[in-house]
Protein backbone atom coordinates (compact mmCIF):
# COMPACT_ATOMS: atom_id res chain seq x y z
CA UNK A 1 0.00 0.00 0.00
CA UNK A 2 1.70 3.45 -1.02
CA UNK A 3 1.76 5.52 2.11
CA UNK A 4 0.53 8.71 -0.07
CA UNK A 5 -1.38 8.76 -2.98
CA UNK A 6 -2.87 11.09 -5.14
CA UNK A 7 -5.94 10.22 -7.22
CA UNK A 8 -6.53 12.76 -10.32
CA UNK A 9 -5.98 15.35 -7.46
CA UNK A 10 -6.44 19.30 -8.82
CA UNK A 11 -6.12 21.84 -6.36
CA UNK A 12 -7.06 25.86 -7.11
CA UNK A 13 -6.88 28.84 -5.55
CA UNK A 14 -9.52 31.56 -5.63
CA UNK A 15 -8.31 32.47 -9.36
CA UNK A 16 -7.45 29.40 -11.68
CA UNK A 17 -6.40 25.49 -11.35
CA UNK A 18 -2.76 25.65 -10.15
CA UNK A 19 -2.50 21.86 -10.04
CA UNK A 20 -4.87 19.51 -12.18
CA UNK A 21 -5.93 15.86 -12.77
CA UNK A 22 -2.29 14.87 -10.49
CA UNK A 23 -2.06 10.70 -10.01
CA UNK A 24 1.19 9.87 -7.98
CA UNK A 25 1.95 6.96 -5.50
CA UNK A 26 4.41 6.97 -2.89
CA UNK A 27 5.71 3.19 -2.01
CA UNK A 28 6.86 2.75 1.69
CA UNK A 29 11.17 3.40 1.06
CA UNK A 30 11.03 5.02 -2.26
CA UNK A 31 13.17 8.77 -2.53
CA UNK A 32 11.40 10.99 -4.78
CA UNK A 33 12.36 14.83 -5.92
CA UNK A 34 9.77 16.83 -7.08
CA UNK A 35 10.95 19.78 -9.56
CA UNK A 36 9.23 22.36 -11.17
CA UNK A 37 10.03 26.03 -12.37
CA UNK A 38 9.23 28.44 -9.42
CA UNK A 39 5.13 29.03 -8.50
CA UNK A 40 4.72 25.83 -10.35
CA UNK A 41 2.97 24.08 -7.33
CA UNK A 42 5.82 22.39 -5.33
CA UNK A 43 4.81 23.58 -1.85
CA UNK A 44 1.01 23.15 -2.60
CA UNK A 45 1.56 19.82 -3.44
CA UNK A 46 3.62 19.17 -0.70
CA UNK A 47 0.93 20.73 1.67
CA UNK A 48 -1.45 17.80 0.34
CA UNK A 49 0.80 15.64 1.44
CA UNK A 50 0.69 16.05 5.00
CA UNK A 51 -3.15 17.60 5.27
CA UNK A 52 -2.09 21.63 5.65
CA UNK A 53 -4.27 21.60 2.43
CA UNK A 54 -7.21 19.52 1.08
CA UNK A 55 -7.83 18.96 -3.03
CA UNK A 56 -10.13 20.78 -5.06
CA UNK A 57 -11.00 18.05 -7.07
CA UNK A 58 -9.74 14.04 -6.61
CA UNK A 59 -8.67 11.83 -3.76
CA UNK A 60 -5.02 12.17 -1.45
CA UNK A 61 -4.80 8.88 0.25
CA UNK A 62 -2.55 9.52 3.66
CA UNK A 63 -1.62 5.87 5.16
CA UNK A 64 -4.73 4.67 3.27
CA UNK A 65 -7.17 7.12 4.33
CA UNK A 66 -8.78 9.67 2.64
CA UNK A 67 -7.17 13.13 4.06
CA UNK A 68 -11.00 14.81 3.40
CA UNK A 69 -12.42 11.96 5.76
CA UNK A 70 -9.86 12.83 8.72
CA UNK A 71 -10.81 15.14 11.28
CA UNK A 72 -8.11 17.76 13.16
CA UNK A 73 -6.79 15.46 15.74
CA UNK A 74 -6.36 12.44 12.91
CA UNK A 75 -3.97 14.63 11.28
CA UNK A 76 -2.43 15.89 14.06
CA UNK A 77 -1.90 12.01 14.64
CA UNK A 78 -0.84 11.84 10.43
CA UNK A 79 1.58 14.18 11.14
CA UNK A 80 3.52 12.33 13.68
CA UNK A 81 4.00 10.24 11.33
CA UNK A 82 5.06 12.54 8.14
CA UNK A 83 8.34 14.81 9.45
CA UNK A 84 8.02 18.24 7.27
CA UNK A 85 11.58 20.30 6.37
CA UNK A 86 9.75 23.55 5.17
CA UNK A 87 11.32 25.94 3.27
CA UNK A 88 11.28 28.93 5.71
CA UNK A 89 11.38 26.61 9.01
CA UNK A 90 10.07 28.05 12.02
CA UNK A 91 10.84 27.45 15.60
CA UNK A 92 9.59 28.21 18.91
CA UNK A 93 12.06 30.93 19.35
CA UNK A 94 11.80 31.22 23.14
CA UNK A 95 12.80 27.23 23.25
CA UNK A 96 16.28 25.55 22.94
CA UNK A 97 17.43 24.14 19.52
CA UNK A 98 17.18 20.69 22.09
CA UNK A 99 13.77 21.87 23.45
CA UNK A 100 12.68 22.64 19.76
CA UNK A 101 14.26 19.09 18.33
CA UNK A 102 12.48 17.20 20.93
CA UNK A 103 9.45 18.94 20.24
CA UNK A 104 7.12 16.07 18.19
CA UNK A 105 7.90 14.38 21.42
CA UNK A 106 6.90 16.54 23.85
CA UNK A 107 3.08 17.30 21.63
CA UNK A 108 2.48 13.41 21.22
CA UNK A 109 3.37 13.05 25.19
CA UNK A 110 6.53 10.99 24.50
CA UNK A 111 9.03 12.92 26.08
CA UNK A 112 9.70 10.66 29.35
CA UNK A 113 9.49 7.12 27.96
CA UNK A 114 12.30 8.05 25.14
CA UNK A 115 14.58 10.17 27.23
CA UNK A 116 17.38 12.37 25.81
CA UNK A 117 19.40 9.34 24.20
CA UNK A 118 18.18 9.85 21.54
CA UNK A 119 18.15 13.45 21.14
CA UNK A 120 21.80 13.90 21.76
CA UNK A 121 22.76 11.36 19.23
CA UNK A 122 20.30 12.98 16.48
CA UNK A 123 22.15 16.00 17.93
CA UNK A 124 25.30 14.49 16.90
CA UNK A 125 23.94 13.31 13.84
CA UNK A 126 22.92 16.60 11.79
CA UNK A 127 26.22 18.15 13.84
CA UNK A 128 24.77 21.01 16.34
CA UNK A 129 25.72 18.90 19.64
CA UNK A 130 27.78 21.92 19.82
CA UNK A 131 24.31 24.17 19.09
CA UNK A 132 21.89 22.55 21.77
CA UNK A 133 21.22 25.24 24.17
CA UNK A 134 21.65 28.17 21.41
CA UNK A 135 17.83 29.60 20.63
CA UNK A 136 16.81 29.26 17.02
CA UNK A 137 17.02 32.63 16.32
CA UNK A 138 21.05 32.53 16.58
CA UNK A 139 21.77 29.92 14.35
CA UNK A 140 22.65 30.45 10.80
CA UNK A 141 20.67 29.43 7.79
CA UNK A 142 22.24 25.76 7.22
CA UNK A 143 22.12 25.43 11.32
CA UNK A 144 18.50 25.85 10.95
CA UNK A 145 17.49 23.29 8.34
CA UNK A 146 19.70 20.79 9.93
CA UNK A 147 17.77 21.42 13.36
CA UNK A 148 14.59 21.01 11.26
CA UNK A 149 15.51 18.03 9.77
CA UNK A 150 16.17 16.84 13.13
CA UNK A 151 12.90 17.62 14.25
CA UNK A 152 11.41 16.06 11.34
CA UNK A 153 13.01 12.84 11.91
CA UNK A 154 12.68 12.55 15.59
CA UNK A 155 9.69 10.72 15.58
CA UNK A 156 11.24 8.07 13.32
CA UNK A 157 8.56 9.10 10.67
CA UNK A 158 7.44 6.69 7.61
CA UNK A 159 7.83 10.15 5.73
CA UNK A 160 9.91 12.77 5.25
CA UNK A 161 8.90 15.58 3.26
CA UNK A 162 11.42 18.44 2.45
CA UNK A 163 10.37 21.71 0.57
CA UNK A 164 13.64 23.33 -0.66
CA UNK A 165 15.45 22.05 2.35
CA UNK A 166 18.84 23.19 0.63
CA UNK A 167 17.22 26.42 -0.23
CA UNK A 168 19.10 28.95 2.13
CA UNK A 169 22.57 26.88 2.15
CA UNK A 170 26.08 26.78 -0.12
CA UNK A 171 26.89 23.76 -1.83
CA UNK A 172 28.71 21.93 0.76
CA UNK A 173 25.97 21.83 2.90
CA UNK A 174 23.42 20.92 0.92
CA UNK A 175 25.63 18.18 0.19
CA UNK A 176 25.60 17.25 3.83
CA UNK A 177 21.77 17.51 4.45
CA UNK A 178 21.56 15.44 1.16
CA UNK A 179 23.12 12.76 2.96
CA UNK A 180 21.07 12.79 5.65
CA UNK A 181 18.27 12.26 4.01
CA UNK A 182 19.81 9.67 1.92
CA UNK A 183 20.90 7.55 4.90
CA UNK A 184 17.39 7.80 6.18
CA UNK A 185 16.13 6.90 3.07
CA UNK A 186 18.41 3.64 3.52
CA UNK A 187 16.77 3.36 6.99
CA UNK A 188 13.58 2.88 5.14
CA UNK A 189 11.83 6.03 5.49
CA UNK A 190 10.05 7.46 2.07
CA UNK A 191 11.15 10.70 1.54
CA UNK A 192 9.75 13.11 -0.99
CA UNK A 193 12.38 16.61 -1.51
CA UNK A 194 10.90 19.23 -3.54
CA UNK A 195 13.92 21.63 -5.07
CA UNK A 196 14.26 23.33 -8.59
CA UNK A 197 18.07 22.75 -7.97
CA UNK A 198 18.75 19.71 -10.91
CA UNK A 199 22.65 19.95 -9.47
CA UNK A 200 21.50 18.12 -6.33
CA UNK A 201 19.13 15.91 -7.81
CA UNK A 202 22.07 14.59 -10.38
CA UNK A 203 24.56 14.42 -6.97
CA UNK A 204 21.60 12.60 -5.42
CA UNK A 205 21.48 9.84 -8.21
CA UNK A 206 24.55 8.86 -7.50
CA UNK A 207 23.90 7.33 -4.01
CA UNK A 208 20.27 6.32 -4.66
CA UNK A 209 17.76 4.80 -6.60
CA UNK A 210 15.60 8.39 -6.60
CA UNK A 211 12.55 8.94 -9.35
CA UNK A 212 11.87 12.70 -10.41
CA UNK A 213 8.38 13.77 -10.29
CA UNK A 214 8.20 17.36 -12.65
CA UNK A 215 5.23 19.74 -12.44
CA UNK A 216 4.68 21.07 -15.99
CA UNK A 217 1.34 22.75 -16.82
CA UNK A 218 -0.01 22.16 -13.74
CA UNK A 219 0.63 18.35 -14.52
CA UNK A 220 2.60 15.69 -13.16
CA UNK A 221 5.96 14.27 -15.51
CA UNK A 222 7.99 11.62 -14.65
CA UNK A 223 11.16 13.02 -15.95
CA UNK A 224 13.37 10.33 -17.26
CA UNK A 225 17.15 9.20 -16.46
CA UNK A 226 17.82 12.15 -18.78
CA UNK A 227 18.67 14.19 -15.67
CA UNK B 1 -11.91 11.84 25.83
CA UNK B 2 -12.79 15.17 24.60
CA UNK B 3 -11.26 18.63 24.64
CA UNK B 4 -12.94 19.85 27.93
CA UNK B 5 -12.04 16.44 30.07
CA UNK B 6 -8.85 16.27 28.25
CA UNK B 7 -8.28 19.96 30.03
CA UNK B 8 -9.56 19.03 33.18
CA UNK B 9 -6.88 16.28 33.30
CA UNK B 10 -3.94 18.10 32.17
CA UNK B 11 -5.11 20.87 34.13
CA UNK B 12 -4.24 18.67 37.33
CA UNK B 13 -1.37 16.69 36.19
CA UNK B 14 0.08 19.94 35.25
CA UNK B 15 2.52 19.30 32.13
CA UNK B 16 4.71 21.90 32.82
CA UNK B 17 6.14 21.07 29.72
CA UNK B 18 3.12 21.73 27.62
CA UNK B 19 3.28 25.04 29.45
CA UNK B 20 6.47 25.96 28.08
CA UNK B 21 5.61 25.87 24.83
CA UNK B 22 3.65 28.71 25.04
CA UNK B 23 6.08 32.23 25.11
CA UNK B 24 5.53 34.16 28.19
CA UNK B 25 3.51 36.98 27.82
CA UNK B 26 4.52 39.99 30.22
CA UNK B 27 2.13 42.61 30.44
CA UNK B 28 -0.76 41.27 28.80
CA UNK B 29 -0.25 38.57 31.86
CA UNK B 30 -0.71 41.60 34.51
CA UNK B 31 -3.35 43.07 32.83
CA UNK B 32 -5.76 39.67 33.19
CA UNK B 33 -4.31 39.46 36.65
CA UNK B 34 -5.51 42.78 37.56
CA UNK B 35 -8.95 42.05 35.69
CA UNK B 36 -9.65 39.73 37.71
CA UNK B 37 -8.13 41.12 40.93
CA UNK B 38 -10.62 43.89 40.36
CA UNK B 39 -13.26 41.66 39.57
CA UNK B 40 -13.09 39.79 42.57
CA UNK B 41 -12.28 42.80 44.80
CA UNK B 42 -16.01 44.15 43.36
CA UNK B 43 -17.47 40.36 43.73
CA UNK B 44 -17.06 40.45 47.36
CA UNK B 45 -19.03 43.75 47.96
CA UNK B 46 -22.02 42.68 45.75
CA UNK B 47 -21.99 39.77 47.48
CA UNK B 48 -21.95 40.92 50.65
CA UNK B 49 -24.75 43.24 49.70
CA UNK B 50 -26.84 41.09 48.24
CA UNK B 51 -26.27 38.60 52.07
CA UNK B 52 -26.53 41.67 53.58
CA UNK B 53 -29.68 42.33 52.40
CA UNK B 54 -31.00 39.15 52.39
CA UNK B 55 -30.36 39.20 56.48
CA UNK B 56 -32.16 42.48 56.49
CA UNK B 57 -35.44 40.90 54.67
CA UNK B 58 -35.84 37.69 57.09
CA UNK B 59 -35.17 39.74 60.05
CA UNK B 60 -37.40 42.71 59.12
CA UNK B 61 -39.88 39.78 57.67
CA UNK B 62 -39.40 37.41 61.33
CA UNK B 63 -39.24 40.30 64.15
CA UNK B 64 -42.27 42.07 62.97
CA UNK B 65 -44.55 38.90 62.08
CA UNK B 66 -43.45 37.79 65.89
CA UNK B 67 -45.63 40.32 67.34
CA UNK B 68 -49.59 41.66 66.42
CA UNK B 69 -51.69 44.70 68.07
CA UNK B 70 -55.49 44.47 68.81
CA UNK B 71 -56.97 47.71 69.04
CA UNK B 72 -60.27 48.15 71.33
CA UNK B 73 -62.29 50.77 70.05
CA UNK B 74 -65.44 50.74 72.06
CA UNK B 75 -67.61 53.73 74.56
CA UNK B 76 -65.39 54.22 77.77
CA UNK B 77 -67.80 52.26 80.31
CA UNK B 78 -67.64 49.27 77.74
CA UNK B 79 -63.90 49.22 77.54
CA UNK B 80 -62.55 47.34 80.00
CA UNK B 81 -65.44 44.48 78.89
CA UNK B 82 -64.50 44.37 75.65
CA UNK B 83 -60.95 43.97 76.36
CA UNK B 84 -61.18 41.15 78.88
CA UNK B 85 -63.27 39.41 76.28
CA UNK B 86 -59.93 39.54 73.78
CA UNK B 87 -57.93 38.75 76.01
CA UNK B 88 -59.93 35.83 76.51
CA UNK B 89 -60.48 34.92 73.03
CA UNK B 90 -56.53 35.32 72.84
CA UNK B 91 -56.01 32.84 75.44
CA UNK B 92 -57.51 30.16 73.57
CA UNK B 93 -55.91 31.23 70.36
CA UNK B 94 -53.62 28.90 69.08
CA UNK B 95 -49.94 30.65 68.20
CA UNK B 96 -50.36 32.85 70.50
CA UNK B 97 -47.14 32.68 72.59
CA UNK B 98 -48.89 35.56 74.99
CA UNK B 99 -51.12 38.39 75.02
CA UNK B 100 -51.49 41.64 77.52
CA UNK B 101 -53.56 45.03 77.17
CA UNK B 102 -50.90 48.16 77.63
CA UNK B 103 -51.63 50.15 80.81
CA UNK B 104 -52.45 53.67 81.12
CA UNK B 105 -49.17 54.50 81.96
CA UNK B 106 -47.77 52.83 78.50
CA UNK B 107 -50.60 54.22 76.38
CA UNK B 108 -49.45 57.64 78.02
CA UNK B 109 -45.68 56.94 76.92
CA UNK B 110 -46.53 56.07 73.43
CA UNK B 111 -49.01 59.06 72.85
CA UNK B 112 -46.63 61.19 74.86
CA UNK B 113 -44.85 62.17 71.93
CA UNK B 114 -48.08 63.32 70.05
CA UNK B 115 -50.05 65.18 72.65
CA UNK B 116 -47.53 66.51 75.01
CA UNK B 117 -47.15 64.71 78.92
CA UNK B 118 -50.01 67.04 80.16
CA UNK B 119 -52.72 65.07 78.28
CA UNK B 120 -55.70 63.24 80.96
CA UNK B 121 -55.91 60.03 79.25
CA UNK B 122 -58.83 58.57 81.41
CA UNK B 123 -60.76 61.64 79.46
CA UNK B 124 -60.03 60.52 76.29
CA UNK B 125 -61.46 57.70 74.24
CA UNK B 126 -58.40 56.14 73.51
CA UNK B 127 -58.70 52.63 72.26
CA UNK B 128 -57.12 50.26 74.06
CA UNK B 129 -53.98 48.26 72.96
CA UNK B 130 -53.49 45.06 73.20
CA UNK B 131 -49.98 43.66 72.23
CA UNK B 132 -50.00 39.95 70.89
CA UNK B 133 -46.70 37.68 70.93
CA UNK B 134 -46.84 34.96 68.54
CA UNK B 135 -45.29 31.44 69.29
CA UNK B 136 -43.46 29.58 66.41
CA UNK B 137 -46.30 28.14 64.66
CA UNK B 138 -47.71 32.14 64.48
CA UNK B 139 -51.54 32.83 64.37
CA UNK B 140 -54.08 32.45 61.49
CA UNK B 141 -55.14 35.88 61.53
CA UNK B 142 -58.21 35.67 59.28
CA UNK B 143 -59.63 33.08 62.02
CA UNK B 144 -58.92 35.64 64.98
CA UNK B 145 -60.73 38.45 62.97
CA UNK B 146 -63.57 36.03 62.61
CA UNK B 147 -63.76 35.38 66.23
CA UNK B 148 -63.44 38.89 67.29
CA UNK B 149 -66.26 39.89 65.10
CA UNK B 150 -68.63 37.68 66.34
CA UNK B 151 -67.41 38.59 69.94
CA UNK B 152 -65.59 41.57 70.53
CA UNK B 153 -67.41 44.32 67.95
CA UNK B 154 -65.09 46.87 68.99
CA UNK B 155 -61.84 44.94 68.43
CA UNK B 156 -59.24 45.55 65.35
CA UNK B 157 -56.50 43.20 65.00
CA UNK B 158 -53.60 44.52 62.75
CA UNK B 159 -50.78 42.06 62.36
CA UNK B 160 -48.60 44.64 60.58
CA UNK B 161 -48.24 42.80 57.63
CA UNK B 162 -49.54 45.91 55.79
CA UNK B 163 -46.24 48.32 56.30
CA UNK B 164 -44.19 45.05 56.87
CA UNK B 165 -44.88 43.46 52.89
CA UNK B 166 -42.96 46.61 50.96
CA UNK B 167 -40.04 46.83 53.72
CA UNK B 168 -39.55 43.29 53.08
CA UNK B 169 -39.88 43.56 49.13
CA UNK B 170 -37.67 46.71 49.26
CA UNK B 171 -35.08 44.21 51.16
CA UNK B 172 -35.78 41.53 48.56
CA UNK B 173 -35.31 43.95 45.32
CA UNK B 174 -31.99 44.82 47.04
CA UNK B 175 -30.72 40.80 47.19
CA UNK B 176 -32.06 40.68 43.81
CA UNK B 177 -29.78 43.44 42.55
CA UNK B 178 -26.69 41.92 44.61
CA UNK B 179 -27.11 38.91 42.64
CA UNK B 180 -27.19 40.51 39.12
CA UNK B 181 -23.89 42.61 40.32
CA UNK B 182 -22.63 39.27 40.38
CA UNK B 183 -23.60 38.19 37.65
CA UNK B 184 -22.86 40.62 35.48
CA UNK B 185 -19.30 41.00 37.02
CA UNK B 186 -18.91 37.54 36.31
CA UNK B 187 -19.61 37.82 32.68
CA UNK B 188 -17.44 41.07 32.55
CA UNK B 189 -14.57 38.66 33.79
CA UNK B 190 -15.59 36.33 31.19
CA UNK B 191 -15.71 38.91 28.55
CA UNK B 192 -11.79 40.01 29.32
CA UNK B 193 -10.62 36.65 29.94
CA UNK B 194 -12.15 35.97 26.17
CA UNK B 195 -10.40 39.06 24.92
CA UNK B 196 -7.30 38.68 26.52
CA UNK B 197 -7.21 34.75 25.43
CA UNK B 198 -7.78 35.96 21.80
CA UNK B 199 -5.22 38.51 21.48
CA UNK B 200 -2.54 35.53 23.20
CA UNK B 201 -4.00 32.90 20.57
CA UNK B 202 -3.40 35.97 17.52
CA UNK B 203 -0.27 36.78 19.14
CA UNK B 204 0.98 33.49 19.01
CA UNK B 205 -0.37 32.01 15.44
CA UNK B 206 2.80 31.15 14.49
CA UNK B 207 3.65 29.06 17.81
CA UNK B 208 0.79 27.62 16.93
CA UNK B 209 1.93 26.69 13.21
CA UNK B 210 4.96 25.00 14.50
CA UNK B 211 2.93 22.82 17.06
CA UNK B 212 0.35 21.99 14.52
CA UNK B 213 2.89 21.04 12.04
CA UNK B 214 4.95 19.04 14.76
CA UNK B 215 1.95 17.00 15.30
CA UNK B 216 0.09 18.58 18.11
CA UNK B 217 -3.37 17.63 18.70
CA UNK B 218 -6.05 21.55 19.61
CA UNK B 219 -6.45 20.02 22.84
CA UNK B 220 -2.47 20.20 24.03
CA UNK B 221 -2.35 23.82 22.50
CA UNK B 222 -5.97 24.56 23.96
CA UNK B 223 -4.48 23.11 27.24
CA UNK B 224 -1.51 25.34 26.88
CA UNK B 225 -3.44 28.75 27.31
CA UNK B 226 -6.05 27.59 29.41
CA UNK B 227 -3.71 26.54 32.17
CA UNK B 228 -2.13 29.87 32.15
CA UNK B 229 -4.90 31.75 32.00
CA UNK B 230 -6.90 29.69 34.93
CA UNK B 231 -3.76 30.49 37.04
CA UNK B 232 -3.57 33.71 36.37
CA UNK B 233 -7.98 34.73 36.91
CA UNK B 234 -7.00 31.86 40.08
CA UNK B 235 -4.49 34.10 41.80
CA UNK B 236 -5.54 37.40 40.53
CA UNK B 237 -8.98 37.02 42.16
CA UNK B 238 -7.58 35.33 44.84
CA UNK B 239 -5.67 38.48 45.83
CA UNK B 240 -8.90 40.83 45.15
CA UNK B 241 -10.85 38.87 47.63
CA UNK B 242 -8.61 39.12 50.48
CA UNK B 243 -8.11 43.09 49.67
CA UNK B 244 -12.31 43.38 49.04
CA UNK B 245 -12.56 40.99 52.62
CA UNK B 246 -10.27 42.96 54.16
CA UNK B 247 -11.70 46.40 53.30
CA UNK B 248 -15.20 44.71 54.80
CA UNK B 249 -13.52 44.21 57.99
CA UNK B 250 -12.74 47.55 58.15
CA UNK B 251 -16.15 48.73 57.60
CA UNK B 252 -17.91 49.78 60.98
CA UNK B 253 -19.69 47.01 62.68
CA UNK B 254 -23.47 46.78 62.83
CA UNK B 255 -23.31 46.72 67.03
CA UNK B 256 -23.70 50.59 67.35
CA UNK B 257 -27.15 49.89 64.87
CA UNK B 258 -28.95 47.50 66.98
CA UNK B 259 -30.45 44.60 65.75
CA UNK B 260 -33.12 45.91 63.82
CA UNK B 261 -30.95 46.65 60.82
CA UNK B 262 -27.43 44.18 59.81
CA UNK B 263 -24.07 45.53 58.86
CA UNK B 264 -22.42 44.76 55.62
CA UNK B 265 -20.61 42.00 55.74
CA UNK B 266 -20.54 38.13 55.94
CA UNK B 267 -21.73 35.95 59.02
CA UNK B 268 -21.39 32.49 59.55
CA UNK B 269 -21.72 30.38 56.64
CA UNK B 270 -22.16 33.67 54.15
CA UNK B 271 -17.69 33.46 54.51
CA UNK B 272 -18.33 30.36 51.78
CA UNK B 273 -18.72 33.27 49.54
CA UNK B 274 -15.95 34.83 49.32
CA UNK B 275 -14.05 31.81 49.46
CA UNK B 276 -15.08 30.89 46.45
CA UNK B 277 -14.63 34.00 44.24
CA UNK B 278 -11.62 32.98 43.41
CA UNK B 279 -12.42 29.49 42.30
CA UNK B 280 -15.54 30.71 40.14
CA UNK B 281 -13.34 32.90 38.79
CA UNK B 282 -10.52 29.98 37.77
CA UNK B 283 -13.51 28.40 36.41
CA UNK B 284 -15.08 31.32 34.64
CA UNK B 285 -11.38 31.76 33.13
CA UNK B 286 -11.20 27.74 32.44
CA UNK B 287 -14.20 27.87 30.19
CA UNK B 288 -13.72 31.57 28.84
CA UNK B 289 -10.41 30.59 27.73
CA UNK B 290 -11.24 26.64 26.32
CA UNK B 291 -14.01 28.16 24.25
CA UNK B 292 -12.09 31.34 22.52
CA UNK B 293 -8.80 28.52 22.15
CA UNK B 294 -11.41 26.15 20.74
CA UNK B 295 -12.66 28.63 18.23
CA UNK B 296 -9.19 29.95 17.00
CA UNK B 297 -8.08 26.49 16.18
CA UNK B 298 -10.46 25.35 14.22
CA UNK B 299 -9.61 28.20 11.71
CA UNK B 300 -5.76 27.43 11.63
CA UNK B 301 -4.85 24.93 9.35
Amino acid sequence: MPVIEFENVAYSYGGGELLSDISVKLAPGSFHFLTGPSGSGKTTLMKLCYGALLPTAGHVTLFGRDARSLDRDDIAMTRRRIGVVHQDCQFLNHMSVAENIGLPLTVSGRHAETGGDDLTELLAWVGLANRADALPPELSGGERQRAALARAVIMSPDVVLADEPTGNVDWEMSQRLLRLLIELNKMGKTVLIATHDLGLIRATKAHVQARVLRIANRRIQLAGADL
Amino acid sequence: MNMFQFAIAALWTGDRQADRVVPPSGFTAQLTLFAAGTMAFLAVFALAFSLASGRLATIWGQELARTATIRVVAPIDQRAAQTEAALRILETTKGVASARALTDAEQQALLTPWFGAELAIDALPVPRLIEIVEDNEGLDPEGLRLRLAAEVPGAVLDNHSRWRAPLVQAASRLKLLGWISTILITATLAAMVTLAANAALSANAQVIAVLRLVGATDSYIAQAFIRRFTFRALSGAATGTVLGVLAMLLLPSSDDVGGFLTGLGFEGRDWLAPVLIPFLAGAVAFAATGAAAKRTLKELA
